[in-house]
């Protein structure tokens, strides 16, 4: 695992040492994140890093995973699906069985919870863990991940109630803060550059995945990368290569995904797209194992255009993945994805399948501009989103609620 | 205390973290309304805060005003006349709000019609909360900038630069601040650091120019 003084190549000295500067003031105090699943998806990801960087720099800081039957991730998939817009009603034994499970962990988890300085609750599945603390000593904070600026209101409604007992909120956008009685705070998330997924790799290391998946780097390469799941739209992917085919007959595209424990809807929407490619032998669907870093990095490295056409996206880490590798990119225009891809600079943000292919064939005839908007796009990654700014954004949060600090907050 | 007499310079840091008011504009009028009201934080932020927060820096805009004016209300002229307000002329955070409320007012008895933007486009108000905290580094003599000020944090240059402006009784920045204490033995040099323009600039940027000017100064005075 990377230490903080070897991001200092990458950031530069003054931002590592402006870390540890700041976690002075923490130093010692009882930090413990709760979530969903330790592998699979944004979340399990960036905690793996930030917590031992919180470790090492003298924060006493854990990582628990809440755990539940299928009927628990069923609920909280509906939520999650509710939360981002779609009008699902859930029914109310589900809600009981969501209940229970938090009550069952509540009791797992009691003694660390009580005794420390700040929690910081991930994402619906246990946010209503907070009712089971009223003796709680520190402060709580729950970190929504999720688009919710349009929620179903009747699902938003319910979890409410619980998050209103929170001390502050997190969003990864100002778009998706929603009114609450605390502060709501903005922080974007984060990729590792030193992780398997990011870290440099050799030509051959990436052209030997290539050759393994029978992927030709002779012609051109779009590639999508992420969960299937409906809300990242790899059937309007498929269309959009298809509207491309015609102008440029060699070109491939690559769907590669994976699943995480908390989403049980992934083999359908697999199935779906499965059914959806045919025959078309350019079209290449990989479903890969949670531990696909190193795999996944050189599929990014090799392609020519990265593509994310999502409908509803929290924030879209494999937006950022792809620009920190200086791939242009063509993203959905939702969520986080609009605060990343700028058009004309860090890439293009389209709202159909037909804009995608317009752009995938401007990218493939304008290459030296494409050229230009990887590198933008690459530098802004390094000044906004990677995981040492993630890392002063908390720390920073966290001093600001020890403290109860209003406006300014001056520290001897 | 040095021989002068002076304080040495205390170099301290600080980071920003944006809040969300949860107060929304999607009109024009709807914007003069809430800008009335809005906490002088959030004013701050939106002129000052794309320094230090993650967002893409726009060449043409230089605060989140004249950026949603053009991208979400699609009016040219009030983003051209929003984007020329420049933050470091005002006194304080309630002379800047008049100003910008002055401008938005003039735009909409111009217009026949109320500006709106789409609902996903609706400007949200942030404001941000700043902790500042001390890094015991100490400078005692002027010189020493010229060479201690390239290892200053991102945070640090936008404390004694920017921030400064709003701490200080003459809205000027801490090092020139700290360099008038000497009396007149360095007012060439607080006049040359008066001219640096920390609007169109990012901190690096800030930071390079600032250490370039110490050294060229000390340098010349060998």
């Amino acid at each position: 695992m990377a230490k903080l003084e070897s991001y200092s190549d990458i950031v530069g000295e003054d931002v590592i040492n402006h870390l540890r500067q700041l976690a002075e003031l923490l130093k010692g105090r009882k930090v413990v994140h709760v979530n969903s699943t330790m592998i699979g998806g944004g979340v399990a990801e960036i905690l793996a890093r930030l917590v031992p960087l919180m470790q090492e720099l003298g924060i006493n800081t854990k990582w628990r995973v809440i755990s539940g039957t299928d009927e628990f991730f069923k609920c909280t998939k509906d939520m999650h699906n509710a939360l981002q817009g779609n009008p699902i009603t859930i029914p109310e034994s589900l809600l009981r069985v969501y209940e229970k499970t938090n009550a069952e962990n509540a009791e797992k988890l009691k003694n660390e919870l009580n005794d420390a300085d700040i929690v910081f609750i991930h994402d619906p599945q246990p946010a209503s863990l907070i009712n089971f603390f009223p003796q709680r000593k520190g402060k709580w904070i729950w970190r929504c991940h999720i688009d919710i600026s349009r929620p179903s209101r009747y699902v938003w409604k319910y979890l409410r109630n619980f998050v209103v007992n929170y001390d502050a909120s997190v969003f990864s956008i100002v778009d998706f803060a929603q009114r609450l009685p605390h502060p709501l705070y903005i922080i974007p998330p984060s990729i590792d550059p030193l992780s398997d997924k990011n870290r440099q790799l050799d030509d051959k290391d990436v052209a030997s995945v290539y050759e393994k998946f029978n992927i030709d780097l002779q012609s051109p390469v779009i590639l999508q990368v992420s969960r299937f799941d409906r809300f990242k739209d790899p059937l309007g992917a498929i269309r959009s290569y298809k509207l491309v085919k015609n102008f440029i007959p060699n070109i491939q595209l690559i769907l590669a995904g994976g699943s995480a424990s908390d989403d049980p809807e992934g083999e359908i929407v697999y199935k779906e797209v499965k059914a959806s490619a045919g025959d078309d032998p350019d079209i290449h669907i990989l479903l890969l194992p949670p531990d696909s870093n190193t795999t996944i990095n050189a599929l990014q490295r090799g392609a020519d255009i990265i593509l994310q056409k999502s409908i509803k996206e929290g924030f879209g880490l494999t937006v950022t993945e792809a620009m920190w590798k200086a791939k242009p990119v063509i993203g959905g225009n939702v969520g986080g994805i609009k605060l990343q891809v700028v058009n004309h600079h860090t890439g293009f943000l389209v709202n159909t399948p037909e804009g995608a292919a317009l752009r995938i064939r401007y990218m493939l005839h304008y290459k030296n501009k494409t050229e230009e908007i990887g590198e933008e796009a690459r530098e802004f990654v390094r000044s906004n989103f990677l995981i040492t700014r993630h890392l002063r954004d908390y720390l920073t949060l966290m001093v600001s609620l020890i403290y109860n600090a209003e406006e300014r907050i001056e520290l001897k | 205390m040095n021989k002068e007499g002076i304080q040495p310079f205390a170099v301290k840091d600080c980071t920003l973290i944006a809040i969300a008011t949860g107060v929304k504009a999607q009109s024009l009028r709807e914007m003069r309304d809430k800008l009335t009201n809005i906490h002088s934080g959030s004013i701050y932020y939106h002129f000052w805060g794309s320094l230090l927060s993650p967002r893409f820096e726009e060449p043409e805009f230089n605060n989140d005003f004249a950026s949603w004016s053009y991208h979400a209300l699609h009016d040219m002229v009030l983003a051209e006349r929003l984007a020329v307000i420049d933050p470091t002329h005002f006194h304080n955070m309630e002379d800047l709000r008049r100003e910008v409320i002055d401008v938005i007012e003039e735009r909409l008895y111009e217009l026949e019609f109320v500006p709106f933007s789409k609902s996903s486009q609706q400007f949200n108000f942030v404001r941000s909360q700043i902790v500042v905290f001390d890094t015991h580094k100490r400078i005692e003599k002027p010189e020493e900038l010229s060479y201690t000020l390239q290892n200053f944090s991102s945070g640090s240059v936008f404390y004694h630069f920017i921030d400064a402006r709003r701490r200080t009784d003459e809205n000027t920045d801490d090092f020139r601040e700290w360099l008038n204490g000497f009396g007149e033995k360095y007012s060439k040099l607080s006049n040359v650091i008066a001219n640096i323009d920390p609007y169109f600039t990012t901190l690096s940027e800030l930071r390079e120019n600032l250490s370039q000017l110490f050294k060229h100064y000390f340098n010349e005075e060998k």
